[in-house]
């Protein structure tokens, strides 16, 4: 009985210290459709930035041809360049939890739980979701969405040019 | 003619080969295809070349025979598939570890006069034939030593400093940003020493690849200051060949230009044996070069 008793209470005060761990990162990513004469779908990083800084606080995604007999894929992610600088070459791949294989054109509905991965650590603060691809025989792009983590907050979108569509986060 | 002066235009034409690159621009590069590689089947393709414009092959191959490479253990690596062209020579290095890998031409050699039973020696060639061959506490002895180091960097994954640890010899660069860590209109710092001791007040020069589509050369000179350490920022993402020089004494050549770096560019050079009777030279010398290929990423 107190063994119990003493557990309730260490769960209850986890709660209650770290609300913000509760949200959930919810992204939308539109993969443009695109009328080239060889089209291949892009390799995509999902990852978490300091704005003051510019450095990687994590990453949450990255789309790759990992079942690729030759290389599994990693032969490309470097392409990624600036996910790669910061993150991706600290990395092994296949990571679990992140790597995931490319996406066809639409919008990609995504949610990142709070409780898992990167954003288990995270701290309450201003962040940029960088959302970064890298298309074979293609072009790369990267688009920043700034958002707040630590309290829900109202959804925020910026458009990407040529490799990608609308990005759009929310903390919910 | 006599037999002896036949001889000293042999060795004169021998010097006149082995030193083309001084006297003009002709520039030895390690070109790699990609500077960034990653995943654990890595494999990178380098051309050699000694050139007018950067990089186009448009004088000379370098030899690949004294191409080594230093994996990110620091250990000895190999170059595959090596091949020469009319222009350059191109091979691989396979990148089976995670980490940089330094591929480079390193020399050192002497030039030497002295005096024996009334004769004046001279010698040329690398510093152990030198030590071999010339007698010790030889008589009006004279030395212009030179030093020449040509590199290239290729990081997998993670950038790594084990390949990259200074000898002590001759100029060389010291890695503060990692040279495959080089990001456009981002400062970067790299320190040079001089066996091994900071090489300060170096003019360091940085000249970009594409001359063919630029109207001007757009080289940036930049300064080390007393601890050898120079920081710049790169404006254009891109190759660029980098190259210092330091010139004490004589040099045996006159006024030349940008060292050509690498016993590459010195096809036809003579062997190490003494070399008959004739002018001693006019006064001890040392120089040494360093020359680089590194990459500007796009930030």
């Amino acid at each position: 009985m107190k063994s119990k008793l003493s557990l309730l209470t260490f769960a209850g005060a986890a709660v209650a210290s770290a609300p913000a761990l509760a949200a959930d990162l919810n992204v939308t990513v539109e993969i443009p459709r695109l009328t080239v004469a060889e089209y291949h779908k892009p390799y995509v990083s999902i990852w978490i930035e300091n704005p003051a800084d510019a450095t990687a606080a994590g990453t949450l995604a990255v789309w790759y041809d990992a079942d690729n007999r030759e290389d599994h894929g990693a032969k490309w992610l470097k392409d990624m360049r600036q996910w790669w600088r910061k993150a991706g070459r600290e990395m092994s791949f296949p990571a679990d939890g992140v790597s995931g294989a490319t996406r066809a054109p639409g919008p990609q509905k995504l949610v990142f739980a709070g409780s898992k991965g990167a954003l288990k650590a995270l701290k309450p603060g201003q962040y940029n979701l960088v959302v970064e691809a890298a298309r074979e025989v293609g072009g790369h792009e990267a688009v920043r969405v700034p958002f707040t983590w630590g309290k829900p907050g109202k959804p925020a979108t910026a458009k990407g040019a040529s490799e990608l569509g609308a990005v759009t986060v929310s903390v919910k | 003619m006599t037999f002896k002066k036949r001889l000293l235009a042999v060795a004169a034409v021998g010097v006149a080969l082995a030193l083309p690159m001084s006297a003009s621009a002709h520039r030895g590069w390690l070109l790699p295809a990609f500077t960034t590689l990653s995943g654990d089947n890595a494999w990178v393709t380098v051309d050699a070349a000694i050139s007018n414009e950067l990089f186009y092959p448009d004088h000379r191959p370098m030899r690949p025979d004294g191409v080594q490479v230093l994996g990110p253990d620091g250990a000895a690596d190999k170059i595959q598939n090596a091949s020469t062209g009319q222009y350059r020579s191109t091979f691989d290095v396979q990148l089976t570890k995670p980490g940089t890998y330094k591929i480079f031409t390193a020399s050192n050699s002497v030039m030497a006069s002295w005096t024996e039973n009334g004769e004046v020696k001279r010698f040329r060639g690398s510093t152990e034939d030198f030590a071999k061959q010339v007698p010790a506490g030889a008589a009006d002895l004279k030395t212009i030593k030179t030093a020449s180091r040509n590199e290239t960097f290729v990081t997998r994954d993670k950038p790594s400093t084990g390949a990259l640890a200074p000898t002590g010899k001759g100029l060389e660069l010291v890695p503060v940003t990692n040279p495959t860590d080089v990001v456009a209109t981002e400062a970067a710092t790299f320190k040079f020493v001089l066996d091994g001791k900071p090489a300060a007040n170096l003019e360091v020069t940085f000249i970009p690849g594409g001359a063919r589509w630029r109207a001007s050369p757009g080289e940036i000179k930049v300064k080390t200051g007393a601890d050898g350490a120079v920081k710049f920022t790169l404006p254009e993402a891109g190759m660029y060949w980098v190259n210092a020089t330091v010139r004490s004494g004589e040099t045996g050549r006159g006024p030349g230009g940008p060292g050509m770096g690498g016993p590459g560019g010195a096809p036809g050079a003579p062997g190490g044996a003494p070399q008959g009777p004739a002018t001693p030279l006019a006064g001890n010398g040392v120089s040494a070069s360093y020359t680089a290929v590194i990459e500007a990423q796009r930030p």
